[in-house]
């Protein structure tokens, strides 16, 4: 089925943790529904059950569809099913790297880390826990820098 | 000889009165909100350790722990709060219970001022929280089992991370050896009051003990640290029995809401 006028604009919403890409590139956007008199519900999942984006987005969800003529719009928070790296599009994953934050890569498969800044595949944890809930910290011996990790959950 | 009437007696808690919102979801409402208030009391100490931490990285991963402990508790405390049928909000359960109405366990609602005490109270508390949402996430309750499955994720790095420094300290200098085994000795009496059983309980405590303490004790023997020999605390949390502590860190993290009724940012 073809995606709605309003998915289209929540789907374009940018992350406010990491604004190079869209709720919908990271999964995020679960589900926008119309009803024959134009209420709009969205349906968004955290990727972490603390994560404090989650407001920001629903206010950013409700303001954009509401200057696009929305009139009622509202926004549910929903678990399951739990949020997973696996529903990143690969297209996010591009989007990711070339913003510096190394992409995650297939849950289950712990394959090194790939520098996003030189390419090297010689990088090492420095911490499971980074700048937001769902990074991690690493440091490249080739180059020498750190850089943020999207954690495979 | 007539004794003389007593002053006003203050009005008795009315913890009790407030648990029986619906009767019948009553047991359910005390099991939801002994989950969500572990989570939220773990996450009020483990804030604690912010800008104390012994490195940067490390004040991060508190941070993130605490966050992730809180993100469980809020949507806990929102179910139980719909399972009272009463009305009261997350903030409303989060803010406006005394210590009385609390249902944690007295594992973490202790100071953690010691950071081999702060990881060996992670390492009993993420492994219990583990086996225990693995097991909620496929209960028959929708929303628990929605929580659980989301946060269960969660724990297993929480636990990895207690893991890491569990091995760290007690496989490290003499001091470092000493110390965490000292923080196990303090934190093992607590350890027991995790499978007491609860009514309401929708996965038996008891069922998780096994599973929870061979996984704890892995990671004890491995770090070369031995298993404390001590007997278990009496306990009470789930009956609204609490130490002194959490009276203080209630204080600290409600104040700001009590102060300012009915304020929003």
């Amino acid at each position: 089925m073809p995606h709605s006028a309003a998915w289209k604009i929540a789907a374009d919403l940018p992350d406010p943790e990491l604004p190079v890409v869209t709720i919908a590139d990271l999964g995020i956007l679960r589900d926008v529904t119309e009803d024959d008199q134009g209420r709009v519900h969205v349906q968004i999942t955290p990727t972490y059950s603390g994560c404090p984006a989650m407001e920001t987005i629903s206010e950013d969800l409700v303001e954009a569809l509401t200057a696009a003529g929305y009139q009622h719009v509202d926004v549910e928070f929903v678990l399951a099913p739990a949020w997973t790296t696996d529903w990143m599009t690969e297209e996010a994953k591009t989007k990711l790297a070339a913003y510096g934050v190394a992409p995650p890569g297939t849950v289950a498969l712990a394959l090194s880390v790939r520098c996003p800044q030189c390419g090297s595949l010689d990088t090492r944890e420095s911490s499971r826990f980074g700048s937001t809930a769902c990074k991690s910290l690493w440091v490249c011996r080739s180059c020498r820098e750190p850089f943020d990790h999207f954690k495979a959950h | 000889m007539n004794t003389p009437p007593s002053s006003s007696s203050p009005p008795l808690r009315s913890s009790d009165e407030q648990l029986v919102g619906d009767p019948v979801r009553a047991p359910l409402f005390g099991y939801v909100l002994g989950l969500a208030d572990d989570a939220l009391v773990s996450a009020q100490r483990m804030s604690w350790w912010i800008s104390r931490a012994p490195e940067l990285e490390e004040d991060l991963a508190l941070a993130n722990i605490g966050l992730d402990q809180l993100g469980q508790a809020r949507a806990l405390l929102s179910y139980a709060g719909e399972v009272e049928g009463a009305g009261r909000t997350e903030d409303d359960l989060a803010y406006l219970r005394d210590d009385r109405e609390f249902r944690n366990v007295w594992l973490v609602e202790r100071p953690q001022t010691d950071f081999g005490v702060a990881m060996a109270r992670l390492l009993v508390f993420s492994t219990w929280q583990c086996e225990l949402y693995a097991a909620l996430a496929s209960s028959t309750d929708a929303t628990l089992a929605g929580i659980a499955g989301k946060a269960v994720k969660e724990v297993a790095y929480h636990r990895d991370h207690a893991r890491l420094w569990t091995l760290r300290l007690g496989d490290g200098t003499t001091e470092s050896h000493d110390r965490m085994q000292a923080a196990l000795e303090g934190e093992w009496p607590h350890v027991e009051e995790l499978f007491a059983p609860v009514e309401g309980a929708l996965v038996d405590p008891q069922s998780l003990r096994s599973a929870v303490l061979s996984r704890v004790e892995e990671v004890i023997v491995e770090a070369t640290l031995s298993v404390p020999q001590v007997s278990p605390a009496i306990g009470g949390g789930r009956r609204g029995l609490h130490t002194e502590h959490l009276g203080h860190l209630l204080a600290e993290m409600q104040h700001l809401h009590r102060s300012h009724p009915g304020v929003t940012w």
